[in-house]
């Protein structure tokens, strides 16, 4: 089995497995939505490969980072915008 | 602050083209570095899971890869051209420079997503990119997925999702029966394909496949409820999880744009050597022509080989990719996108997604400059890379947005050029 990896969802403590990408992460806590569209819609990720940039989310205080291109670390402190 | 690399060939995408090449011109003596965007290397068809469980082609081609002694740089994205052989990238380490004599351009393809309503809904993903997230860790026991749009990748799709504990409800792919039962039939000339389709076909088992069959329209309060489509035998509604739906693969061509590589009907034009019309830039891979992982490997030792100077070996890959080519050319004709697709948008739905931009705007454009200029359409964080595409199709726009910087920078990094040309 994996290791187990901690993380801060919007201050909520979280684990995964090792090797996860924050998308996925996001997903597994129920979050299918991770940011709001101009006029306000709930998106979430799409394209799984960095392409389409509707997966973004505040990674350690960095702004539009992918989460679909990251893997969780532990200690990751993130924030979903929905 | 800023990171230097110097090579003798630089081979930009990790997926099977990019490793190929990377392989083959390390093998070949010459100093070889690989970069790519993803955190690990392996491309979309190699991409390894969380649990790091990859399949046997990709782990034998990466330990080959490894042995060659090639550097390999991940989670790196070339973002623009700073001077002559000279490409800039940026990552979390920082900004990246990279010096070359040769250039691969193996920057592979995306998925082509097309608009219907209620497509931006979540839990509506691309075909291919349900897979990469699941790949990731993302949770797929139990849920109901219908997998739709066209082409080979959504049976491959459905197989694995199928194996990790989803509930195929049904693969609806776009072109009709005689064109899919037509390519089926072609498998048995290619024993290798026909092997993978055996493999996939006896992992789906029961599932639903549903040919002449598109999605409409997707509904839900928030998040995806229930998706209709249009069958042979008129509308139906699934209530589902997740829609997992692409219409075909598209070439990243924006890196070889930015160089001046020459583009012809859609696809980086190549000579024998899989040279560009830039000397010394090469391209293998989907940007050529989407073939699959037959069609990049062959390309990526040709153009690896020739990158190295070892022309005489390079050779021999020919007719491998002559093959491959081949069926290039089926894959297009049975998959190509029936004009019904171009019908499914109301007026109030979104085109472009990152700025919100409705159908009945952008059917007002002339084309795509007005569309930018008017309507900010393709000007949000994907630089049209998912509705250029769209609108290409919907429109018949030539939807080509290739400047620097050719993916979102960051502030200090596009100041970093200043630094650099003040000094």
């Amino acid at each position: 089995m994996p290791e187990s990896i901690r993380l801060i969802i919007n201050r909520e403590s979280v684990d995964v497995p090792e090797g996860t990408t924050l998308a996925a992460a996001l997903l597994r806590l129920g979050k299918a939505a991770v940011h709001r569209s101009p006029s306000g819609e709930l998106r979430g990720p799409v394209c799984g490969m960095g392409v389409c940039f509707e997966c973004r989310v505040a990674v350690n205080g960095r702004g539009h980072m992918r989460s679909c291109q990251t893997i969780c670390e532990p200690g990751m402190e993130v924030r979903t915008d929905e | 602050m800023s990171n230097g690399h110097q090579c003798d060939v630089l081979v930009i995408g990790g997926g099977p083209a990019g490793i190929a090449a990377a392989t083959c011109a390390a093998e070949s003596g010459a100093s070889t570095l690989l970069v790519d965007d993803n955190p690990r290397l392996g491309g979309q068809i190699w991409r390894s899971t969380a649990a790091n469980d990859i399949p046997g082609q990709a782990r034998r081609w990466l330990n080959k890869f490894k042995a060659s002694g090639c550097r390999a740089l991940c989670d790196v994205h070339i973002v623009d051209c700073i001077g002559d052989k000279v490409l800039r990238g940026e990552s979390g380490r920082g900004i990246q420079t990279f010096m070359y004599s040769k250039l691969v351009l193996a920057t592979g393809a995306r998925e082509r997503l097309l608009p219907f309503p209620g497509w931006t809904l979540p839990n509506v993903f691309a075909a291919g990119g349900l897979q990469a997230l699941v790949k990731g860790g993302a949770p797929i026991q139990r849920k109901r997925v219908v997998v739709a749009g066209t082409g080979p990748l959504l049976l491959a799709v459905a197989s694995y999702l199928k194996r990790r504990g989803a509930k195929i409800l049904c693969v609806a792919e776009q072109a009709p029966w005689e064109r899919v039962a037509h390519f089926g039939v072609g498998l048995w000339s290619r024993p290798t394909k026909l092997l993978q389709a055996a493999a996939m076909g006896a992992a789906l088992g029961a599932v639903d496949f549903k040919a002449g069959c598109w999605p409409v329209a997707a509904r839900g309060d928030g998040v995806l409820r229930e998706v209709d489509f249009h069958g042979s035998g008129g509308r139906f509604t699934l209530a589902c999880d997740y829609l997992a739906c692409g219409f075909g693969l598209v070439p990243n061509l924006e890196l070889p744009r930015l160089l001046g590589s020459e583009v012809v009907n859609g696809f980086v034009a190549v000579d024998e050597w899989q040279q560009t019309s830039i000397a010394g830039v090469y391209c293998a891979g989907e940007p050529t022509g989407i073939g699959g992982v037959d069609s990049a490997l062959a390309e990526g030792h040709i153009a690896g080989l020739a990158a190295a100077g070892r022309r005489h070996q390079a050779r021999s890959f020919f007719r491998s990719r002559a093959t491959a080519r081949e069926f290039e050319e089926v894959l297009s004709a049975t998959f190509r996108l029936r004009p019904e697709l171009r019908s499914l948008c109301g007026g109030d739905t979104l085109v472009c997604r990152c700025e919100d931009v409705r159908f009945d705007r952008l059917r007002q454009m002339t084309g795509w400059r007005e569309a930018k200029l008017q309507t900010r359409c393709g000007m949000g964080s994907c630089q049209g890379r998912t509705c250029g595409t769209a609108a290409e199709f919907l429109f018949g726009w030539d939807a080509v947005h290739t400047r620097p910087p050719v993916f979102p920078a960051r502030v200090e990094t596009l100041a970093a050029d200043t630094v650099a040309s003040t000094n």
